[in-house]
């Protein structure tokens, strides 16, 4: 990178007023992409938000590169085609619960399985705050919304299972309050190779105000998330004193110092396994809930596989010109 | 026992309509195809139309399992597969029952004896064996036991199944129908060297078997004359044989190199369009990025986000399709980006008729979004000339910086016809609007250009040309959201408007034959070739008959109206219950139309339009 593309944070501030409610985690996740962006090596021209509908999607109006705010759902295949039209550009997906999951569930899924260096950042907030508070596939059963007034019977997905499901290669989880981790992830997120998933908890101070509070309050989220980190042990709590071991098919908590329990008999985290039953057991823990990177497993993009099939196709083909294709074969005279 | 003997007497025709008919797993399509090519590089103009069912290998022997390939050449000009069958080939009971009534009486059919057993005349319903009832007496039946015949050609070749064996009597078929029209067998065996280079052994059962059944009919009295058809007066130059879908393929290859681009095609299988997707995928040659994605809804959104990072995208697809994709081609609107949409229309509503052909996704073309949402809508008229059709909605987008949606139907789609084979450098330019350079600062996204009203295209990449885009209602000059209420109108306005002056970068509108006169007959898209065929028989005998046909259709030529002026009647003929009608009855208030439609899945014959036609002009 040349000195005159070194960046502040400013730099990725759109001239555009921000338009989220006060309070809301939106805030916290565009500061810690405006913060990130600088640190990533890429030109400011070469990066491409694009967004569906709902709060979260207003995102990229906001970010001062290339961008787009679509249609409901359909962002990772928009995504998808800017990226092999294109592939030397950095793509960026903001979605939500609603967005992903329920509208544009086939494309989440299928934009997992097919692994494009694309870069997706879930804004969960567990309802539906542009339409004013309706339940959303991450809602909890028993939830109290405008569509569920006497409480949802429709039980919820877990995004990060379901990307597992989907072949996701990247997977991180982040508090919607930790901006510093949070701007932390979005590098990593750029660096691997391949389609990365980052669900942020997000508040939603007007329709499910303290969603996460008790996975994510200042006071209580050291002892209620276990951020993971590659290669390191599985330790969390305010004191650093617990962490997570294997007891039969089982993640079990187990207190340092207790039952002869020491570090090393904690499990070490390694993001980097293919084989993802591990980082399913993760993803579902419910206590500690598990942030940072879970799944990190690079192999081939799609496009890096397409590349090299054009590149093979192209050095054995008779054809370099429509007209060697059009003149060729059963041709006659008259 | 049959004993040599020379041709007998040579009959010469101007044409000669052919159908090939049988069970939808008999290959009908593969005899038909190598009957119309020979026919072509022979010299004849052709025209063909393979009629088939939705199932892939329908229940064999049953009526609906029934696939047929028709194909008409002549040494005159071709423009449809004709109507009434000079020949019928036919391999099962059921395919005899389904097609009879289109031979015409006393002429021939070709059957395959060997089929007609009990369990297939039971499928077929019939109460009888028409081969024994006397119910073809009207016809000159050749009875010919072909699987018999086919299999005895191919006792001594070893290692051939039986199944391989039974597949080869459509080449018997063939071998005996190139005998009659007096064709060469060579182009067919070279096929077969082609096809089955890894087969040697089907490939030389299907030789030998295509010589067994031209040798047979040679030396049988049942045929008592063969044929001629000279070759057509067709403008000198190379020719190929080349179907609607190909053509597509091929047009937006040819404007991908024009202009200078890449090609992105974002895309779902769906009948009759898929083979625009099988074509494109072929072609990494050229660096064609053709994507099958999960479904119609992200074929047209990837292409939307190709679009967005600078490559000429295409999204191709079918009526129910196009109404998936409809939002988001309301997306590719309001963003002002390029795009073209290929909608080969079938028979509808719904899932419809889906191997079949029909005219009534215009409206859809038309009005099919939400909101103000215009589109220049065109439609190619004849196999071949997809290809101008699809360079020219490539150069439209290109240049008018809005989506171009281009209807071809099943029946052009699948349908060949020899094409005059187009160079590059015949083909006229194409320019886009990417910005390459210049100032940002005195740059706005939706700035336009004087006369088109066309914006500028900043792909990312381009450095101090950041911009979002979106699809909310934006600002007239910078893009930004903007809900301030006469902004909207203004918007709403000028795009329609950027429409409407597509007028200035198309030609006039022609009527053929008559420039005036008692009868106008107005069609669009693929009834090109009927509505032609009938208004130039009016012509022959006397009366004084224009034909417009459309293929701009929003916006429509200029002077329109003023064509339609100059005759005292018009006719709008339409596969569908009047759409193009019910379009220009709106517009062009002062003007009486008559309608002819026919929605029945099948293309307009072009004895039903001269017989309606005359009843219009006494």
């Amino acid at each position: 990178m040349t000195e005159a593309t070194k960046y502040t944070f400013k730099d990725f501030a759109s001239d555009q007023e921000v338009r989220w409610c006060p309070g809301c985690d939106d805030y916290v996740i565009l500061r810690a992409m405006q913060k990130a962006l600088p640190e990533m090596g890429v030109k400011r021209e070469d990066v491409v938000f694009i967004s569906g509908i709902g709060c979260s999607s207003r995102f990229p109006y906001y970010i001062d590169s290339y961008g787009m705010h679509s249609i409901h759902g359909r962002a990772p295949a928009i995504a998808s085609g800017v990226k092999l039209a294109n592939p030397d550009l950095s793509v960026w997906v903001i979605t939500g619960d609603g967005d992903s999951l329920a509208i544009g569930g086939n494309h989440f899924i299928h934009v997992l399985r097919r692994n494009l260096d694309l870069n997706i950042i879930l804004f969960n907030n567990e309802i539906y705050g542009l339409t004013k508070g309706q339940f959303s596939p991450t809602s909890l059963i028993g939830q109290k919304t405008k569509t569920s007034p006497y409480g949802n019977t429709q039980p919820p997905f877990s995004p990060g299972e379901l990307a597992l499901g989907a072949q996701a290669r990247f997977f991180a989880r982040i508090g919607g309050n930790t901006p510093k981790e949070m701007t932390q992830l979005f590098i990593e997120s750029e660096k691997f190779k391949g389609t990365s998933l980052i669900e942020v908890l997000q508040n939603c101070p007007i329709f499910n105000d303290g969603c996460f509070k008790d996975i994510t309050d200042k006071a209580v989220r050291a002892d209620r998330q276990i951020h993971l980190e590659h290669d390191k042990p599985m330790i969390f709590g305010k004191e650093r004193d617990k962490g997570l071991v294997l007891n039969g098919l089982k993640l079990e908590v187990v207190t340092i110092g207790e039952n002869n329990v020491t570090e090393n008999d904690l499990l070490i985290h390694d993001a980097k396994d293919p084989d993802s039953t591990l980082h399913s057991m993760l993803v579902r823990l419910e206590y500690p809930v598990a942030t940072g990177i879970i799944r990190a497993v690079e192999e081939l993009t799609f496009e890096a596989r397409e590349e090299a099939l054009t590149n093979e196709v192209k050095a054995n083909s008779k054809f370099n010109k429509v007209d060697d294709l059009f003149f060729s074969g059963e041709t006659y005279e008259v | 026992m049959i004993t040599a003997k020379t041709k007998n007497k040579q009959e010469i025709l101007e044409a000669v309509v052919i159908r090939f008919v049988g069970d939808s797993g008999d290959g009908m399509q593969l005899t038909g195809t190598q009957f119309s090519d020979t026919s072509a590089m022979f010299g004849n103009d052709i025209a063909t139309f393979p009629n088939y069912p939705a199932e892939i290998r329908a229940p064999q022997g049953s009526l609906y399992g029934v696939s047929g390939f028709q194909v008409h050449i002549g040494s005159i000009e071709i423009s449809t597969p004709g109507e009434d069958l000079d020949l019928l080939v036919c391999m099962n009971p059921a395919a005899l029952k389904t097609n009879l009534n289109a031979l015409k009486a006393g002429h021939t059919i070709i059957i395959d004896t060997d089929s007609f057993t009990k369990k297939n005349l039971e499928k077929a319903l019939y109460a009888s064996n028409p081969l024994e009832d006397g119910s073809l007496n009207n016809y000159r039946v050749i009875e010919i036991a072909m699987t018999s015949l086919t299999k005895e050609a191919l006792k001594d070749i070893e290692g051939l199944d039986n199944k391989s064996i039974t597949r080869s009597k459509n080449m018997f078929a063939l071998g005996m129908v190139y005998w009659m029209y007096d064709r060469d067998m060579n182009h067919t065996l070279e096929f077969f060297q082609q096809k089955f280079k890894t087969k040697p052994l089907i490939a030389e059962a299907n030789s030998k078997v295509l010589k067994t059944g031209y040798y047979f009919a040679e030396t049988l009295e049942l045929i008592p004359n063969s044929y001629t058809i000279s070759p057509s007066k067709m403008p000198k130059g190379t020719y190929r044989i080349i179907n609607g879908n190909t053509a597509t393929a091929w047009g937006l290859l040819a404007a991908t190199e024009k202009c200078g681009l890449e090609l992105f095609l974002g895309s779902y299988p769906i009948t009759p369009a898929s083979d625009i997707l099988h074509e494109l995928v072929k072609h990494k040659h050229f660096g064609v990025k053709a994507f099958q994605a999960e479904d119609e809804i992200a074929g047209i959104t990837s292409s939307i986000g190709a679009s967005f990072a600078g490559d000429l995208a295409i999204t191709t697809t079918s009526g129910p399709g196009l109404a998936l994709k409809g939002e988001a081609v309301g997306l590719a609107m309001i963003l002002e980006l390029p795009l073209v949409i290929v909608n080969v229309q079938r028979g509808g509503p719904s899932t419809g008729l889906p191997t079949k052909t029909e005219q009534s996704d215009l409206l859809q073309a038309m009005y099919g979004r939400n909101g103000e949402s215009p589109l220049i809508v065109i439609a190619a008229s004849t196999p071949a000339d997809c290809f101008d059709w699809a360079y020219e909605a490539a150069r439209l987008t290109l240049e008018h910086m809005t989506p171009v949606l281009l209807l071809t139907d099943g029946y052009i789609a699948n349908g060949s016809e020899p094409w005059k084979i187009k160079s590059i450098n015949d083909m006229p330019p194409i320019s886009h609007k990417q910005i390459s350079g210049g100032d940002p600062e005195k740059w706005n996204v939706y700035d336009r250009d004087a006369v088109t009203l066309a914006r500028e295209w900043a792909i990312p990449g381009t450095k101090g040309f950041e911009h979002r885009v979106g699809g909310l209602e934006k600002d007239k000059i910078t893009g930004n959201v903007s809900y301030i209420p006469e902004n909207h109108e203004y918007m709403t306005h000028i795009r329609a408007e950027k429409v409407e002056r597509v007028q200035n970068s198309i030609p006039d509108l022609k009527s053929d034959f008559n420039d005036e006169g008692d009868l106008l007959v107005v069609g669009w898209g693929g009834t090109f070739g009927s509505i032609h065929s009938a208004t130039k028989k009016l012509n022959e005998e006397g009366f004084k008959v224009g034909h417009v046909h459309f293929n701009y259709i929003n916006p429509f030529p200029k002077n329109t109206e003023a064509v339609f002026l100059k005759f005292k009647k018009i006719i709008v003929c339409e596969l569908n219950t009047g759409q193009l009608v019910s379009i220009l009855r709106a517009k062009f208030t002062n003007i009486e139309f008559s309608q002819y439609n026919k929605i029945q899945g099948l293309p307009f014959g072009a004895s039903e339009l001269t017989q309606k036609f005359k009843t219009l002009i006494k």
